[in-house]
């Protein structure tokens, strides 16, 4: 038995539980449906990308999308039989959208794709992390609890402190990990020993609440003898909040976006720890789920469902009343009424509650806000929700998020309570969509004018390019008339042109320093692409001269000035900084150069250090930046970069006026530029 | 109702505007039995007044009646109105106390929940600007040997503003317990020496002392219900009782001891009804303390130094200017945060 010291979390509220409709059979297998409508996007992350085709044949278990990008989790048939449509069906969202689907027409032979463990263990022993998550992204096993975030993410490969497995379910009528931790402890237990050797946790504790008497006695009895410590929380809502179970069990707050990792904390749901067991030690894929169906229905219960199964199979299995008037998808509390119940079972669908106005009576009509304090009272996140509400109806937005709108995890407590009934949740949800957007269309703006500038860069070097050419020509035919020694001397004055060149562009890259700082982290892929193009404009034009042997004095400083701010990347940087190995001479000579550019660009932005070298730091100090002063930011990045032209025209015209033969040099100088191309490309 | 949470918890605003009428009850059942039924027919007023303002700026707003007429919080206001003033005073300062409270400081602000300033307060305030003599005019507790006035006679004097014949007010009338230490002081008396006239008990005034106990019996209810924060009356209470206390301990002779203050005027009413009244207060628990700890060294302020018989409605009014800026400046680490900060 735990003596634990628990630690309480502000607020919470405990409405009626009713969970004994639901929670007191066994879990039945639901009828395989004629048809599965599997989503390709029942995770947090990019939808998964198709594998089959109209027509073909799948295997029960086959996987039939696949992960893309790094956030994403596969997708597999639930069941065997052939694939009837790719296309967009409604989806269990709260807009009912229709999103790409798989639908399969079953066979009702369930024909398994061959399945077998994996030899994880090995991989461990090997340092081999990567394939582990590899595996478990292809398996489809991402968070069960609600939040359906790729599993496979969580496993960071550094040894965590406290692994917290959360099997608290605190929302109303669901029963679904309470019947899962009661009949299957055994392997629940497996699955965490598994992820507990998986993430190296020192501790490893069990979070249930303590209305959930037999599954407390089922799960230590499961893990009796093992340093698993299953210990009874408080039943409180929403103690099953991954920050809020954390805070229980360890004293430990998890900011809004800040990763609980950092704290050397991870927690996974009960459902996920079994989904991943199954994956590792039986090699099947997440295919089925418990879903709990409850409320106006004639058999409430626990039904283990395919993925992909159409809600209103599920419901008429339950045997959903006339008086439903709609269904909830998730618990009362967090869930949402479905805008549709032709769409199919996703990972996330832990609870079809049926709703009618006797077991969940609509909200009277709001009243004023009288400003009671009893919704921050009830605030697990410890906002104060009636200053919230005030600043998203008066469309107060920046001060809403001052005030850490984002911080709200939507758990409802704060309307549960409210005397006035006041529907606070849709206020958040509404001021985060218009700072969103709003924040997409600065983006947008941000995109445009990035464009823009780019334009007009453009436009301006093709006429120049046209007049070098000219000019080419001209000289071509002087310079072979003119003596070898004489040329000589000229090189020798070149070089300081470029120097003096540099150095008058050297005001630039501060500028577009914080110009790239100021943009999301999206943005600067884009900045990085168009300052690439520039690099290698500026590359193209340092050929030409080189092979016609022609005087070209603008080409190095506008190659420099466009080269170095465009390299927010420390990889591009660093290679730039390479001397070419070839020309060593030339190559000192512009390696010294950059070292002068970067020493008047620190000693411009006030700081001597060098461009942060983790790219991650960089992106969290932009982030940081961004969120920190977005306003001032902006305006000191147009400022920068409209000193920064001026700067480069400025350079321009004393380059031309100096010279006019600096084709070795020029020729080394933009080498580098070169080689931070192919770098990045 | 397509989104969450589609749980809701029964309390409606209805029930907690019952629930602080309730909490007033047994301050006003010993009201009445210290100064006579003049209360009763002070709060009916009151009450009837109330809604028929509320009704007709509702109206002008147009706005609907329901639920707004019915949601007690009208009601509340007039009764807190009602309870500061002189039991026996005419009929028409509280019916213009009242309208002026829901027209002026409600509804002309936007309502409930919208209002700046406590309206019961405003009310009184603007009474005892303009009639400060009727506002003086209290008749004497019915546990001092003085002509007693029998309801209908107390009635008739509210209505009619009718004495029975060959009655002056002055023979019915006796000095507020604040008003009579103040008047004593500026004669050159002592307070020890005061206190011992007939008019004053143990530790307040004689009768005035049970109001209090009632008031605080109310608010130990509404805290126990968690309807009041307990920053609120602590804070207040707390710095009435520092401020006297320590004016008490430098000078006994000058200032009353902390009991008296606590135990005479509005502080205990304030303390748990007005100070609380969540509209106008601030909601952060740390603002909450500081708005209640200097309404309450304001109204010992007020009341040790100035000229009005109490200084609980302006103390609660100058704060409620200050209410948004504390809330501003005391706005609570959230979760996860506090290190932060």
């Amino acid at each position: 038995m735990s003596v634990r010291q628990l630690h309480r979390f502000h607020g919470g509220v405990h409405p009626p539980e009713h969970k004994m409709a639901s929670n007191g059979s066994r879990i039945e297998p639901a009828p395989l449906p004629p048809q599965l409508i599997i989503a390709l996007s029942q995770h947090i992350g990019s939808p998964a990308e198709p594998l089959v085709a109209v027509g073909e044949r799948v295997l029960k278990g086959q996987m039939i999308a696949q992960a893309s990008g790094t956030l994403s989790a596969a997708v597999h048939a639930s069941s065997s039989g052939t694939v009837l449509a790719i296309e967009p069906r409604p989806s269990a969202h709260p807009s009912g959208l229709a999103a790409p689907c798989i639908v399969i027409a079953t066979d009702g032979e369930e024909r398994w794709l061959e399945r077998q463990p994996v030899p994880w263990r090995d991989w461990l022993a090997a340092g081999d992390v990567r394939a582990i998550r590899d595996y478990l992204r292809d398996m489809g096993v991402v968070g069960l609890g609600g939040a359906m975030f790729p599993s496979h993410l969580k496993l960071t490969g550094g040894a965590l402190q406290t692994l917290v497995i959360n099997g608290a379910e605190c929302e109303p009528y669901i029963s679904c990990d309470d019947r899962l931790m009661r009949e299957r402890a055994g392997e629940i237990v497996a699955g965490i020993a598994l992820l507990a050797e998986l993430t190296q946790a020192s501790e490893v504790l069990v979070g249930i609440e303590d209305n959930k008497p037999e599954a407390i006695e089922a799960m230590r009895l499961a893990a009796g003898g093992s340093a698993i410590d299953i210990v009874a929380v408080p039943t409180i809502y929403p103690s099953g909040g991954a920050k809020q179970l954390i805070r229980i069990l360890t004293g430990k707050e998890v900011a809004a976006g800040v990763r609980s990792t950092d704290l050397g904390v991870q927690c996974f749901n009960v459902g996920t720890v079994y989904a991943a067991y199954r994956a590792l030690e039986h090699g099947e894929p997440l295919i089925s789920r418990i879903v709990t169906l409850t409320g106006t229905v004639a058999k409430p219960g626990n039904v283990e469902a395919l993925l992909g199964t159409p809600l209103d199979f599920l419901l008429h299995h339950a045997g959903a009343h006339d008086e439903m008037e709609a269904c909830i998808y998730g618990g009362p509390m967090m869930g949402f009424a479905l805008p549709t119940l032709a769409a199919g079972l996703t990972k996330a669908g832990n609870c079809l509650l049926a709703k009618s106005q006797a077991i969940l009576p609509r909200a009277p009509a709001e009243m004023p806000c009288i400003r009671c304090g009893a919704c921050a009272d009830a605030c697990p996140a410890e906002l104060q929700p009636m200053d919230l509400y005030w600043f998203a109806r008066s469309k107060q937005f920046g001060r809403a998020q001052e005030r850490n709108l984002f911080d709200c995890i939507e758990c409802g407590a704060c309307a549960y309570v409210c005397p006035s009934h006041i529907r606070l949740v849709d206020y958040y949800r509404y001021a985060k969509s218009e700072i969103w957007a709003a924040e997409r269309d600065k983006q947008a703006a941000d995109l445009a004018r990035e464009r823009h500038t780019f334009r007009q860069f453009r436009l301006e070097r093709d006429k120049q390019e046209k007049a070098e050419r000219l000019a080419a020509r001209a000289a071509a035919a002087k310079q072979q008339a003119a003596g070898k020694a004489e040329a000589a001397a000229k090189t020798a004055q070149a070089a300081t042109a470029v120097e003096q060149a540099s150095a008058a562009n050297a005001s630039m890259p501060a500028g577009d320093t914080v110009a790239a700082s100021k943009g999301a982290p999206s943005m600067d892929d884009k900045q990085a692409k168009i300052a690439a193009a520039m690099a290698r404009a500026a590359a193209r034009r340092a050929g030409t001269p080189a092979t016609g042997d022609t005087p070209d004095p603008v080409l190095p400083s506008v190659a420099a000035a466009q080269n170095e701010p465009a390299t927010p990347a420390p990889a591009l940087t660093e290679s730039a900084a390479t001397p070419a190995g070839s020309d060593d001479a030339a190559a000192l000579r512009a390696e010294r150069i950059r070292q002068a550019m970067a020493t008047a660009k620190a000693r411009r932005t006030g700081t001597l250090a060098p461009p942060p070298a983790d790219p991650k730091q960089q992106k969290r100090e932009m982030e940081a930046a961004r969120l920190a002063a977005m306003s001032v930011d902006e305006r000191a990045a147009l400022e920068a970069e409209k000193k920064a032209k001026i700067a480069a025209a400025m350079a321009r015209v004393a380059a031309q006026r100096q010279g006019e033969e600096t084709s070795a040099q020029r020729q080394s100088e933009d080498q580098p530029a070169q080689r931070g191309d192919e770098e990045k490309s | 109702m397509k989104t969450s949470p589609f749980l809701i918890e029964p309390t409606p605003l209805q029930r907690v505007m019952f629930t602080v009428a309730v909490a007033l009850l047994p301050g006003i059942v010993l009201h009445v039995g210290v100064y006579g039924i003049g209360l009763l027919l002070q709060l009916l007023l009151a009450t009837a007044t109330a809604l028929l303002t509320e009704a007709i700026c509702l109206k002008l707003r147009g706005r609907a009646l329901q639920p707004a007429l019915t949601d007690g919080s009208a009601v509340v206001t007039a009764w807190l109105l009602a309870l500061c003033m002189p039991p026996l005073a005419a009929w028409w300062l509280v019916v213009l106390g009242t309208v002026v409270a829901i027209g002026l400081a409600k509804h002309a602000f936007g309502g409930l929940g919208q209002n700046t300033f406590n309206p019961g307060m405003v009310g009184f305030a603007v009474l005892i600007v303009s009639f400060p003599a009727q506002m003086a005019r209290w008749g004497a507790p019915l546990v001092l040997p003085a002509l007693d006035l029998s309801a209908l006679d107390q009635i008739r004097l509210i209505l009619a503003g009718a004495l029975p014949p060959g009655v002056g007010f002055d023979a019915i009338a006796s000095a507020t317990p604040l008003d009579a230490v103040r008047t004593a002081l500026r004669q050159g008396q002592m307070v020890p020496a005061i206190l011992q006239s007939p008019q004053f008990g143990d530790i307040g005034g004689k009768g005035s002392e049970w109001i209090a106990a009632g008031w605080l019996a109310g608010g130990l209810l509404l805290w126990r219900q968690k309807l009041i924060p307990w920053q609120l009356p602590v804070g207040y209470l707390g710095a009435v009782v520092a401020c006297s206390g320590l004016a008490h301990l430098l000078d006994a002779q000058q200032y009353a001891s902390p009991l008296f203050q606590l135990s005479t005027g509005a502080v205990m009413l304030a303390a748990f009804f007005i100070v609380t009244d969540p509209v106008t207060a601030p909601t952060t628990p740390r603002g909450r303390l500081l708005f209640a700890a200097l309404a309450g060294l304001l109204t010992w302020l007020i009341r040790s130094f100035g000229n009005y018989p109490d200084g609980v409605a302006f103390a609660v009014l100058i704060m409620n200017i200050a209410a948004p800026f504390i809330d501003q400046y005391t706005q609570p680490a959230v979760f996860g945060r506090k290190g932060a900060r």
